[in-house]
């Protein structure tokens, strides 16, 4: 190579060098930049779900005894459709407006269980309990259990289901 | 016979050479504690060969997850013994490594010039873990549903990115068919790979650097 065209600026190495990072570089992030939109897309998005749901006739509810509730939606998970089981105690007491309790715990999203020798819900999982009211009696649990919000209608019980 | 075959290998790929640096280097005077690396080592490439057989038959779905390996413990001749094998055998690579590490620590033998020995097996260390928390979920049984469940609304609690680290890990809100394959995914490619290629750094400074003597009462 004869000396009147070598470049001010670099040598051949130099240039050589900063083209094959800048080229290597490029592809990494071509591949590597969708790769992680590729991982994480599935945790979002999608089914922001707002149903108001039936529990019933208000009526068949006991009195001061919690009553669990059970039914399933079905729900889209990826390309799994699976039905999704929720569970909700009904608190029916003289003069004062029903309840509805979520059966999930807030301290890990066990479910929680009533029970009436303990007259309180209790969750296997941490040895949780909280009182008929919802409060937390023992355990890890930092907040009171979930309520939803409830309306009658006709002399049904509904609950306001809201997710995502 | 055997004796040329050696020699017309050993002379292309210098095969003692390998074992005199990897087997017949030179160590100083240790006592059984020192053992428990190549035990976890071992407890390691255990879990690799049963891994790979139970792949032979488990699938990855909601659907049949739980019974290919109902399948595989009482329909396939001695589906027990190697499922077996992967389950003892997970724990007890978390108990010799851990001891492992109490013994480096105990004897000092984390220090200059060996610090990023410690680096790569604390790494080691955490890949094992990630391995029993990936693998749990796998049996898809009431069990592994709810500790997935809790494991990953602990990661939940995380100040700010809590949630967005829950929904990764679940691959949406819920824990679903797309949680298990892709905790299947980690079990069986993302975090071998990479505890593999962490295993031969780790090993190649244990053999590079040797190892430390017992501390004795001057040092």
């Amino acid at each position: 190579m004869s000396r009147k065209y070598r470049s001010p600026v670099m040598d051949r190495r130099s240039f050589v060098k900063i083209v094959t990072s800048a080229l290597g570089s490029l592809m990494a992030a071509v591949v590597g930049l969708p790769v992680i939109q590729y991982f994480i897309s599935p945790a979002f998005g999608k089914e922001a779900g707002d149903d108001w749901i039936s529990l019933g006739t208000l009526e068949d509810y006991p009195f001061n005894t919690p009553t669990l509730f059970n039914f399933t939606l079905t729900k889209i998970n990826g390309w799994e459709r699976s039905s999704q089981s929720y569970g909700v105690f009904v608190l029916r007491e003289e003069g004062k407006e029903v309840v509805v309790f979520s059966d999930v715990c807030t301290h890990l999203s066990c479910r929680v269980n009533w029970n009436p020798e303990k007259e309180g819900y209790f969750c296997p999982c941490h040895a949780a309990l909280f009182d008929k009211h919802g409060n937390v009696l023992s355990g890890p649990p930092p907040r009171p259990m979930d309520r939803y919000e409830t309306k009658l209608d006709g002399g049904q019980l509904f609950i306001h289901l809201r997710e995502g | 016979m055997a004796q040329n075959v050696f020699s017309w290998l050993d002379e292309r790929l210098g095969l003692k050479a390998i074992y005199d640096t990897v087997l017949d280097r030179k160590v100083p005077k240790v006592n059984w504690w020192f053992t428990l690396g190549s035990a976890s080592l071992f407890l390691g490439a255990l879990q690799g060969i049963t891994g790979i057989l139970l792949s032979v038959y488990y699938v990855p779905t909601p659907d049949h997850a739980y019974d290919s390996i109902t399948y595989i413990m009482t329909g396939v001749q001695f589906g027990w013994l190697i499922r077996g094998l992967h389950h003892w055998g997970s724990s007890l690579l978390i108990l010799t490594a851990f001891i492992h590490m109490l013994r480096v620590f105990f004897y000092g033998a984390y220090k200059y010039p060996r610090e990023f020995t410690w680096i790569t097996g604390v790494a080691l260390l955490i890949s094992a873990l990630g391995m029993g928390f990936t693998g749990y979920l796998l049996p898809w049984n009431q069990r592994s549903y709810w500790a997935t469940t809790v494991g990953t609304e602990i990661a939940g609690t995380v100040p700010g990115i809590g949630d967005f680290i829950l929904r990764v890990l679940r691959g949406g809100t819920d824990l679903s068919a797309v949680t298990l394959s892709r905790f299947f995914s980690l079990h069986i490619w993302i975090i071998p790979v990479i505890a593999l290629a962490t295993v031969l750094t780790h090993l190649y400074m244990v053999i590079r650097l040797g190892i430390s003597n017992i501390p004795d009462k001057d040092s």
